[in-house]
Parts: C-alpha cells; structure tokens; sequence
C-alpha cells in the first residue's frame, strides 16, 4: 500500500500553448464517463501547485513559452510532463514556421509523448498512466539522493 | 484513564471514517455519473502521495492557519465524543473555519480570496442555524450538555424536525458540496482555480485533506446526536444525511452565496425559529 504512491494518483494540470483545441477536446474525453480518468486517481486541477503531471497540447510559440516554463516552474517536486498530440511533440505541421519554437520539450523537459493528430483519449490515458509510473521513479531516485 | 482511550481511539477512527466517507462519495459520484469510479481508498492514496510531494508556501503564516484549522477542527469532534458542551463545541468549531478563511485570505492570490469571501458568506448562513439546533436542544434537556441527552426519554428529531432539515441543509453547505461549492470545488477550477486551497500545496494540501476528514466524522457526529438513544437509528440518521448530501451534489448545479444568504435568512432559519417558538409556547421537554 505504501509502494507506488505517486503512481495511484496523479493529478494533471493541462496546458494549451497554441493548439487549434483538437488534442484540448481528446484530453476533456478522457474525463468523460467512457473513458473515465478518475478510475486511475486522475483528477483534472486547476492550479499548478496541487498537480502533479502538466498535459501539453499544440506547438510552443514565442508568446506562449514563458507562460509554459511559469506554470512548470510552479508545480512542486516530482513532476512530469506529458507532450500531447504531433503539435506538443515535435511542432507538427507548425515546425518551421517563424513563430514557432517546436514541440514542448524545447521548453520543458518532457517526459512522455503522445503522438497523433488528434491521439485517441485511449493513448491519451496511457501516456498519463506511464507518466505516472515516471512520477514515482523520481521520487524515488530524489529519497536515494537525499540519503546519499 | 477511559477518558484518555477515548480520545486515542477518536484520534485514530476518525479519520479511517472521514477517509472511507470521502473514497464512497467519489464511488458513489462516479455510480451516479455511470463510471466506474477511483477505488474506495483513493483519498488515501490522494494523501500519501501529497505528503511526498514538495511543499511551496507563498506565505509563511499559510501553513500555520491550516494547522490552527486542523488543530481546532480536531478538538471539536474530540469534545463532541467526550460529550462535552455544545455551545463550545461550536464556538471551537469557527475557530477553525476562522483559521481556514485567514488561511486563504493571508495567500494573496485573488483566487484564494474570492474563496475566503465566500465562505465567510456561507458561514453567515449557517452559524445561524447551528446556534439553533443548540438552542434547541437547551430548550428541550435543560442544558447544553450532550450527556443530557441520555437521560432523555424521547429523541431531539421528535421536537425539533424543522431543526433537522434545517440541518440537512445546512450539511450541503459544510461539506462544500453543490449547489453550496462557491468557495471550493473540484469542479469549479474555470473560475475559481481552487477557490481557498489554490495556494496550498503538498503537505499542506495533506493536511487539509486529513481535516476534512475529521470534520466529515464530526458534522455526521452532530447529526448523531438527532437520536442519541438508540446508536443505531443515529448512524442510520447520519448515513442518511451523507448520501443525501451526495445526491443533491450530484443533481444540482452550482448557485451563487447570495442565494444561499438569502434562503437561509429567511425560509430556513424563520421556519428553525417557528420549530423553537412551538417548544417554547408548548413548554414541550425531553428529559
């Protein structure tokens, strides 16, 4: 019971930088009752602070990457980073345009990625599962550097 | 000695009790919504994993209002259990609500201060019908005393039905359910982030969370006391009050404190007036 503590329940706190709301609307199916997210602990927060993996969706711009580095500064140790749809990836079709910096790991150290346009809630989901499962590898390797 | 055991077991059952409340209501919503639902000890889980996480204050006070809100919201159930004076009970009780708006206001997010506003408003709803119940209960045994009540030879809901649904109401409001969630909610993270915990995080947020448990156990324990005689009708009593407080949260939507002030000035407090006016003019006692 006191293993995998992490893992049981994450909290998601969904960030949109530039999508055009197509992964936005996958992520809110995941919460809806065919797809329930709250059977795993899943509860979609509405403040950094309390989250626990930041979902991000759509490609990172130069106005939208300050605020995407803001929110993950605010959320509290460990934490993990969940790269939503082709745009949150790698830019998808937004690579090269000139306002735009690529996918959210040119912000954020992402962790899981979720690719598609739009990824079906089922992927969706078992990104946030094996984010999850990320979480609780961190806070494990932050105990063995504490006792070191 | 008995003493002692008593409030060492309260200390310990009290939040296995508020916890299970607390993983049933999630369950029971899922039901109600046709999901499957987090298992039944998810809150617990909720609780381990904040107390792993790391712990950002804004202010320095924060945390200590939340412990003044815990140490406060503790005191009362253990006072409830020891059969101790209502009145007291009560005025500790606000001590701790008191600690917990404080605790909102001192964050300085705007957030966290729409939500510490709004609680004081419900609070000046329900601190009215509180007093009620208790002077209610005076009128009745005589004295403030909980342990009166087991000489008594007929149950408070006898006396003072009106009181009692007074009561029920007034329970959607304490445990911040809907249509009385304004000050916060899960739901509600569009305009209210998390109305007076935004601010809290990690083993604050653990804290509260292990408040809410106590103080689920305390407010069914207040609901207990309805029929105090017979132990099995009072849980039955406070079970009835907990999934009804469910229910109504689950079908109605989210109303706003002027509504709930208003309803509460007027129908329910003047009808708990008319309920004590009867027991006065019929001189009616229990015991």
């Amino acid at each position: 019971m006191f293993s995998n503590v992490m893992a049981k329940s994450p909290w998601i706190v969904h960030v949109n930088c530039n999508s055009c709301n197509g992964c936005d609307i996958e992520v809110l199916a995941c919460l809806t009752p065919l797809y329930d997210a709250e059977r795993f602990g899943v509860i979609n927060i509405g403040t950094p602070k309390q989250a626990d993996i930041m979902v991000v969706t759509g490609s990172v711009n130069h106005k939208s990457v300050s605020v995407l580095k803001n929110i993950y500064d605010q959320m509290p140790e460990p934490k993990a980073v969940v790269a939503v749809g082709a745009c949150a990836s790698t830019g998808g079709i937004f690579h090269s345009c000139y306002n735009v910096l690529g996918g959210a790991d040119k912000a954020v150290p992402v962790d899981v990625y979720v690719p598609g346009c739009c990824p079906k809630p089922e992927s969706i989901l078992d990104g946030i599962v094996q984010a999850a499962g990320i979480l609780e590898e961190k806070r494990k390797n932050s105990n063995k550097v504490v006792a070191k | 000695m008995n003493t002692l055991i008593t409030v060492l077991l309260v200390l310990i059952l009290a939040p296995i009790s508020g916890c299970i409340f607390a993983g049933l209501d999630r369950k029971l919503t899922a039901r109600l919504q046709s999901r499957v639902g987090p298992p039944i000890l998810q809150p617990f889980y909720d609780f381990l994993k904040l107390i792993n996480k790391e712990n950002i204050v804004v202010n320095k006070s924060q945390n200590l209002y939340i412990f003044i809100y815990f140490i406060f919201a503790v005191t009362s159930l253990v006072l409830l259990v020891l059969g101790s004076d209502l009145l007291m009970i009560i005025f500790v009780y606000t001590i701790a609500n008191v600690a917990l708006i404080v605790g909102g206001m001192v964050t300085g997010s705007p957030y966290s201060k729409i939500g510490s506003q709004r609680e004081t408003m419900a609070m000046l709803a329900y601190e009215p019908v509180l007093i009620l119940y208790i002077i209610g209960m005076y009128m009745l045994t005589g004295s403030f005393n909980i342990s009166s009540l087991d000489g008594a030879y007929m149950p408070l809901i006898a006396y003072l039905p009106i009181v009692f649904i007074a009561m029920l109401f007034i329970m959607s409001v304490k445990f911040k359910k809907s249509p009385f969630d304004f000050s916060t909610s899960h739901h509600a993270h569009q305009e209210l982030v998390k109305g007076i915990f935004t601010e809290y995080s990690g083993p604050a947020l653990a804290l509260v969370e292990l408040t809410h448990w106590y103080e689920y156990t305390f407010l069914l324990g207040l609901m207990f006391l309805f029929y105090k005689q017979n132990i099995v009708i009072g849980i039955l009593i406070a079970l009835f009050t907990f999934i009804f407080v469910i229910v109504i949260d689950n079908i109605t939507a989210r109303l706003t404190w002027k509504w709930l002030v208003k309803v509460t000035w007027t129908i329910v407090i003047g009808l708990s007036i008319i309920n004590i006016l009867v027991i006065y003019f019929l001189k009616l006692t229990i015991v």
